[in-house]
């Protein structure tokens, strides 16, 4: 009976399924028999788990995330980083690929440069540490940041990076996507426009079907050129 | 409650001076996400009452001495406009403010799930326009709202409405004359799925009967205020998705 509308949208406190049934998964939780959505979101039934997508909120980091952060202070042996969610982010001069002495952070990253980075451990007490040693990650330079909901980074992505494929190859752009919402882009002027609008299209139109087709479309017209680059299919970029 | 008035407030048929029955709340109009730049907002009116609510966070939070290591605070400010009350209401944080702004931190700690962001806070802003009597439970019920709106993991959505007493009769739902000139004021606020009350104080006196009959009206018209609630975040974030296919 609760099956009718796989999809449907929950309020916190809604009554989505019988606890007899169904196991509480993410952003539920049981109370006298039922499960209850603890969370504004769009219920979701895998096997006999039931769970709640949330429609909003904001990024909660989790281990092994690539994510693209903002530099907000400087410390003698770390920087902190925005990576816009609750806490603080610091990055501490030993998780960078360089040696860095002692008081001369400054010199390597400053206040409001953005790196590409990589979240190493998130504790108990929400404590984070986030790390730059690792293969791709590194000092982000030119191009344009753009920031859209993270709850619509798997879209962007697409099923596979069949989306993210599809952007890169059509719009002939360098595209680095973090998972807390913040997406770089970096290419041609009129192509980078034409991908950051194809990406504000995607967060908009997230949970439409056939979005990759719409998308193709959408910058097949405004790029006429474009198709050409489809037939190259092999992709130099790592994906994420 | 202590003043004294000639008006009759509720007439032999049970019909009170706005036209109400006993056990009738006001008319309310709520409306989710009105802000941009908040996480999450709402906009009610009860009656003549309105008021406007803004949260945001969870975001760190920089009073070290308040954050707590197990859990997110909840920041409640209660703010009454200058406008918001026919004599010129002096600005800024007052005695009541105060014990207002508590009430409904302590109601909304209640239902949110506090614990899944250490060291945090999340920040209410609760902001009446026009006072009518009713406006701790108008501010609640909005920012319960304005919560769910911000994407805050919550158990439940929290509806507060008051019950009371004025010229002898039990009322749901008090208005400004009946609170100035009735004999009680209990407002109440619950957690619907659960039936628990998370906001319960009296102003004045009221038999336990009496007491036990103006609690059924409110718990009853308590889920009637949780179905707007909801009704209102639903349609927002229904239109949002209609506006995205066209």
């Amino acid at each position: 009976m609760e099956r009718k509308n796989p999809r449907r949208l929950v309020l916190p406190g809604d009554d989505i399924a019988d606890a007899k049934e169904y196991k509480p998964g993410e952003n539920t939780y049981e109370c006298e028999d039922r499960i209850r959505a603890g969370i504004l979101g769009t219920v979701d039934f895998r096997g006999n788990i039931v769970s709640v997508m949330p429609a909003g909120g904001r990024y909660l980091p989790k281990i092994g995330d690539t994510v693209i952060g903002v530099i907000n202070d400087v410390g003698p042996s770390n920087w902190m980083i925005d990576i816009k969610c609750p806490w603080p982010a610091p990055l501490h001069v030993s998780e960078v690929p360089w040696k860095v002495e002692f008081g001369d952070t400054t010199t390597y990253l400053t206040v409001g440069d953005v790196v590409l980075i990589k979240v190493l451990n998130v504790d108990e007490s929400k404590k984070i540490s986030v790390t730059m040693k690792d293969s791709g990650l590194r000092k982000i330079e030119g191009g344009q940041l753009i920031e859209i909901d993270h709850n619509k980074i798997s879209r962007v992505i697409g099923k596979a990076g069949s989306m993210i494929s599809m952007l890169k190859n059509m719009t002939d752009c360098r595209i680095t996507v973090g998972q807390n919402g913040r997406i770089w882009i970096d290419g041609d002027d009129e192509n980078a426009a034409v991908a950051a609008a194809a990406i504000k299209k995607i967060e908009a139109e997230a949970r439409m079907p056939n979005l990759t087709e719409r998308i193709e479309e959408f910058i097949a017209e405004k790029l006429p050129g474009a198709e050409s680059y489809r037939q190259n299919d092999d992709d130099e970029e790592e994906s994420e | 409650m202590s003043g004294h008035t000639d008006m009759v407030l509720v007439n032999e048929e049970g019909i009170r001076i706005d036209g109400r029955k006993t056990d009738e709340k006001r008319n309310i109009k709520i409306e989710a996400g009105v802000l941009k730049n908040a996480d999450g907002s709402c906009y009610l009116e009860i009656g003549k009452n309105k008021v406007l609510c803004a949260v945001y966070g969870p975001r760190e939070c920089r009073m070290r001495h308040l954050q707590d290591p197990t859990k997110a605070i909840i920041t409640v400010k209660y703010n009454m406009e200058t406008y918001s009350v026919s004599d010129r209401k002096r600005p800024g944080t007052d005695r009541r403010s105060v014990e207002i702004s508590k009430l409904i931190s302590e109601a909304l700690s209640a239902v949110v799930m506090t614990e899944l962001y250490p060291r945090t806070t999340i920040d209410v802003y609760i902001e009446i326009l026009q006072a009518n009597a009713g406006t701790r439970c108008a501010g609640l019920t909005a920012a319960s709202v304005a919560l769910a709106d911000a994407g805050i993991p919550m158990r439940d959505i929290v509806p507060a409405i008051a019950c009371g007493k004025a010229d002898g009769k039990v009322l749901l739902d008090l208005n400004k004359e009946e609170d100035n000139f009735g004999q009680a004021d209990v407002p109440i606020a619950i957690v619907p799925s659960t039936d628990e009350i998370v906001l319960l104080q009296m102003d004045g006196n009221m038999t336990r009967e009496e007491l036990e009959y103006g609690l059924d009206m409110a718990f009853k018209a308590a889920h009637e205020v949780a179905d707007l609630q909801k009704d209102a975040l639903l349609r927002k974030y229904t239109n949002k998705k209609k506006e995205a296919s066209e």
